[in-house]
């Protein structure tokens, strides 16, 4: 694999992962735990779904066989999509929700700090964008685990329960494949080992802010980053894809 | 003398200036601070946009107006270029639009966005002191943080007991 394809590769899963995200996230539209959070998670998604058009759109660019980003995200099949299992888990319930949240955005924040200086230029104006709505999304999230780690025993319960349950899909993040090792050697994209341990860090910190305990590392899920995915993500693609599926090439 | 290209490039900051925010009207796209530069070239006219939220559905509403009103002032070759670098932040609101704002009554976000608020530190040290836009007070208090639109949080002044609405500091 050459250093431009491992790039579109890995433009691609960023915007696989946003995507991914802020379809979970927005399922919380019509059913928020409060007004609050509800307007929360749809502006979350939101987010998510403008940095997805950055990558998707990027990585068509760098293709150079013109496809779009609705392209892109609409008219691949699971296979070819290169999100990481946490991401396509349920919701659950909104305890699991903030902690994934948690999880992930942790990693994320981390990641995208890396980019802002890659020579990749688009992928580190992208980043740099991304990286504000991250840090913010992290914030509300991280004070929600430490409300409800921290709360009755019925959402500390809770909330230790989705820590345990999602803890399988968090060594994923941080399995660095072929893709993952020329972005490093030739984009300066960060040392997915090096990221692990300030990963750890920060969870371990707001975990004990929180009340709740580490999960120990056992069996560690993993494959969605090459196409391996639950069966969950079959359901999120057909939901998502059922318009430009049945009338190919709609606009609007 | 003013050359061609000078007074082109006039006039289409001019027009840019009358152009509304789609979601804080109060607000020109100048004021917000998204529109980055306009570049002439013969008779062509390059405005380099930067948007706010990178999910902020009037992104595109946007770019539609400042190409159809450039259009409208007599300019008809326009073309918008997306400019991501620097992002912008709320700093980038001009005096102007902050008191505007004030004027209108959301109370503006203070300067600095850029410093990072420390993630992991005591919920309650990120509260910030938000003055009522109307009667000025500090004595206000936080409704909700998500509000009527991604960019604003709902509030309501303890004095004067009107509600209002606050520009995040984001």
């Amino acid at each position: 694999m050459n250093k431009e394809k491992a790039l579109i590769a890995y433009v691609t899963r960023m915007g696989d992962n946003a995507i991914i995200m802020a379809q979970r996230l927005s399922e919380w539209v019509g059913h928020g735990p409060e007004l609050e959070e509800e307007m929360a998670m749809g502006n979350f998604a939101l987010d998510y779904v403008g940095q997805s058009r950055m990558y998707f759109s990027y990585a068509g660019e760098l293709e150079g066989k013109g496809r779009s980003e609705d392209d892109i995200c609409f008219l691949r099949d699971g296979w070819d999509y290169g999100n990481v299992l946490l991401l396509e888990q349920p919701n659950g319930d909104y305890g699991e929700t903030i902690a994934r949240l948690v999880l992930f955005e942790t990693f994320y924040s981390l990641q995208l700090g890396a980019l802002v200086t890659s020579p990749a230029k688009k992928l580190a104006e992208i980043a740099a964008r991304a990286i504000k709505e991250s840090t913010y999304h992290l914030r509300h999230a991280g004070h929600w685990l430490i409300r409800l780690g921290d709360g009755t025993d019925e959402s500390h319960r809770r909330v230790q329960d989705a820590i345990d349950r999602l803890w399988t899909y968090t060594g994923e993040l941080f399995e660095a494949d072929q893709v993952d090792q020329i972005m490093q050697s030739d984009w300066e994209a960060p040392d997915l080992t090096d990221l692990r341990g300030h990963w750890h860090r920060q969870i371990d910190e707001l975990l004990a802010k929180a009340t709740l305990q580490k999960p120990d590392d056992g069996w560690m899920d993993s494959g969605g980053k090459n196409g391996h995915h639950s069966e969950h993500l079959g359901y999120i693609l057909a939901e998502m894809q059922s318009l430009q599926r049945t009338y190919p090439g709609a606009n609007w | 003398m003013t050359t061609f290209h000078e007074a082109l490039e006039e006039s289409t900051w001019e027009i840019l200036e009358q152009i509304p925010d789609p979601e804080i009207p109060v607000l020109s796209i100048v004021d917000l601070g998204i529109v980055r530069s306009v570049e002439v070239d013969g008779s062509k006219v390059t405005v380099g946009v930067a948007p706010t939220y990178s999910g902020c559905p009037a992104t595109e509403v946007i770019e539609d107006s400042v190409v159809k009103s450039l259009q409208s002032g007599g300019i008809d070759h326009v073309s918008i270029r997306r400019v991501l670098s620097p992002p912008w932040t709320s700093d980038w609101i001009s005096d102007r639009g902050r008191e505007r704002l004030r004027k209108y009554g959301i109370t503006p976000p203070e300067k600095g966005a850029a410093r990072r608020d420390s993630l992991l530190g005591d919920p309650m040290a990120t509260e910030r002191i938000v003055a009522c836009p109307r009667c000025g007070t500090e004595n206000t208090k936080k409704v909700s943080e998500f509000g009527s639109t991604a960019c604003k949080s709902s509030y309501k002044c303890a004095d004067c007991l009107e509600p209002f609405e606050y520009f995040k500091c984001i």
